[in-house]
């Protein structure tokens, strides 16, 4: 899993509010439609900014607020291909992974808005092209490994009929 | 080597003794989803190839967030999940009944020792009973409403003990406030809380469950507390179908850190716009204008919170310039507030009392704030836009700051009120 974008930056406490607001989320289970939303009222032009393959890419703490799956499902939606943050919440975490959408824990402050990354998922890695450096990615816990390269949470269910881990 | 109480219960659910940094495979003992998450539950459940329940007597639905409906994309969310329960045989808890959290805590299915998991990251409110209750997402929920298992890692726990016994006109929400502002929005992140010391236990369950259920806003999976005869009087008085086993942790159990706090001269707390941890004393924004005001939510919706507002207001009217929205937690509390005359007085008072549920706590109706406004609430989250304006500004504070805001029309110091 290698991806090649720019980074679109936020600050640190990025709640699922911001990601995508409450009065929006529970109207509709259309992602695609919720995904014009994704960040409004941090950057209502957001959506729009966005190439495909892109990141988003923050400081602490990502995703803290509620649980809703419409926050990592909102960003996918918009085609953002992973999350960058020094940390996250932990139900955004979970979810993330379980529905599909890469997150990365690492040093963003040796990310500024704009740069061109290449984020290397299976290898561990990112490359700061615009900086010419690398930047050392936290690795991801073997099950949560597991359910993202077997496609999320529904897929691992369906391909092994329920949890199938080696502790 | 000794466990703290989630330890324990982990160990308890998955058969094998586990310590932090382990991952497990647990039983789950109860399974909620709330009208926000569990559309998206149900349509994950199908999508894994779900057709029944792994046991619909384990399972219950609520719908709350939304209730009633205010637009027709809700109404067929809700008639979604009116179907799912029809057809697999769990329990739909429908408007009116109550916010999810209370309705749980009220259900008799929650109680010490037990393992449970909310598609609500307010689930960790059950804490306060005794019981590892944590908030997921909908696929999680759904992976466990087949399987009736969850994997974890097991967290490493904070101890936080509170000394000293809060000073009148002072409540578990200005304590918990206090120790958000201190540990910060993030500084519980994957780790469980244990709360403890005499300020929590001299606490009824009813201001315990404040604290468990903004233990979330410091980022924490678990706000945990031990079981005491408060617990088991709330267990008893909700008639449980079930026994609960208790669970304590070790004298010797290994904590990640222990905080301690002398809570005998905490003045009043309030958050500020649009952080939970930008906590001040209510005294430093004394005088500031108000426009809304809100009493309600899985925070500080329950009985003695709507009696200690009914405290303050006593015979008097609010302001003018305000408008006081209640909402009841639950079916429960608004039918004992009727019966104690205290809905009578706070509508008379002024009071626009709306549906038992979540209320305008998540912008969705009931109360949405016009542009620039400042709303105090006794609710757990002031994120721009919560309420459903991005530019209105949200305080959190007690039930009683609340309700001395309503009369006055300003922030102000409810001792003022206090006979
Ligand atoms: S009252 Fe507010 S915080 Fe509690 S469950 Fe409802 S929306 Fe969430």
């Amino acid at each position: 899993m290698q991806f090649n974008g720019k980074a679109h930056k936020f600050g640190d406490d990025v709640n699922t509010d911001y990601i995508i607001s409450g009065k929006y989320k529970f109207k509709t289970l259309n992602m695609d439609e919720l995904a014009k939303h994704v960040m409004e009222d941090l950057d209502p032009e957001f959506y729009n900014k966005i190439t495909p393959g892109d990141f988003i890419v923050a400081g602490k703490n990502f995703g803290c607020g509620s649980s809703r799956e419409q926050a990592p499902l909102a960003i996918k939606h918009a085609r953002i291909a992973a999350v960058l943050a020094k940390s996250f919440a932990r139900i955004f975490y979970r979810n993330a992974i379980n529905t599909g959408l890469p997150v990365v824990e690492c040093d963003t402050d040796l990310i500024d808005h704009q740069d061109k990354l290449v984020v290397d998922l299976a290898a561990g890695f990112i490359t700061n092209k615009t900086k010419g450096i690398q930047l050392q990615v936290k690795p991801l816990p073997k099950v949560m490994l597991k359910i993202l390269s077997d496609g999320g949470l529904a897929s691992h269910f369906r391909k092994h009929g329920g949890f199938s881990f080696d502790k | 080597m000794g466990q703290t109480i989630i330890e324990k219960i982990l160990s308890n659910k998955s058969g094998c003794k586990v310590y932090a940094g382990s991952i497990v495979v647990a039983d789950v003992d109860f399974i909620m989803g709330q009208d926000g998450t569990s559309p998206l539950a149900i349509r994950a459940f199908r999508d894994m190839g779900g057709s029944r329940l792994f046991d619909p007597s384990k399972v219950a639905l609520v719908i709350d967030h939304s209730a009633p409906s205010p637009s027709e994309g809700v109404s067929n969310l809700h008639h979604a999940m009116r179907e799912f329960a029809r057809k697999t045989g769990c329990r739909l808890y429908d408007i009116g009944d109550g916010v999810c959290h209370q309705v749980m805590l009220e259900s008799g299915r929650v109680g010490p020792g037990c393992l449970v998991i909310g598609a609500d990251s307010h689930t960790c409110t059950y804490g306060a009973l005794n019981a590892f209750a944590t908030g997921v997402g909908s696929t999680d929920l759904a992976a466990a409403l087949i399987s009736g298992k969850m994997w974890f890692k097991v967290p490493p726990t904070i101890k936080i003990v509170c000394h000293g016994r809060l000073p009148k006109g002072t409540y578990s929400k200005d304590l918990i406030l206090y120790l958000i502002g201190q540990v910060s929005a993030d500084g519980a992140t994957y780790r469980a809380v244990e709360f403890t010391g005499e300020a929590i236990d001299a606490l009824s369950m009813e201001a315990r469950f404040t604290i468990s259920n903004m233990a979330i806003e410091m980022g924490a999976k678990a706000g945990l507390m031990k079981a005491d005869e408060k617990t088991m009087a709330w267990i008893d008085r909700y008639g449980s179908c079930r026994s609960f086993e208790p669970v304590e942790a070790d004298p010797d159990a290994d904590y990640e850190c222990v905080w301690e706090y002398d809570v005998s001269s905490l003045e009043p707390q309030v958050a500020k716009p649009h952080r939970v941890d930008n906590v001040v004393p209510l005294a430093e924004l004394a005088g500031m204008p108000i426009d809304q005001a809100v009493i309600g939510t899985c925070t500080n919706g329950r009985l003695e919170d709507l009696r200690i507002a009914c405290d303050i207001i006593g015979e008097r009217h609010i302001s003018p310039d305000v408008r006081f929205i209640v909402a009841p937690a639950s079916r429960n509390i608004y039918l004992q507030a009727l019966k104690e005359g205290i809905l009578e007085k706070l509508v008379r008072a002024g009071a626009a009392v709306v549906t038992p549920g979540c209320g305008p706590c998540v912008g969705t109706h009931n109360g949405v704030p016009s542009d620039g406004e400042k709303v105090i609430s006794t609710a757990n989250r002031n994120f721009k836009g919560r309420m459903g304006n991005s530019t209105a500004e949200i305080y959190l504070a007690s039930p009683a700051a609340v309700a001395a805001a309503a009369l006055t029309g300003k922030i102000t110091d409810p001792q003022e009120f206090i006979k």
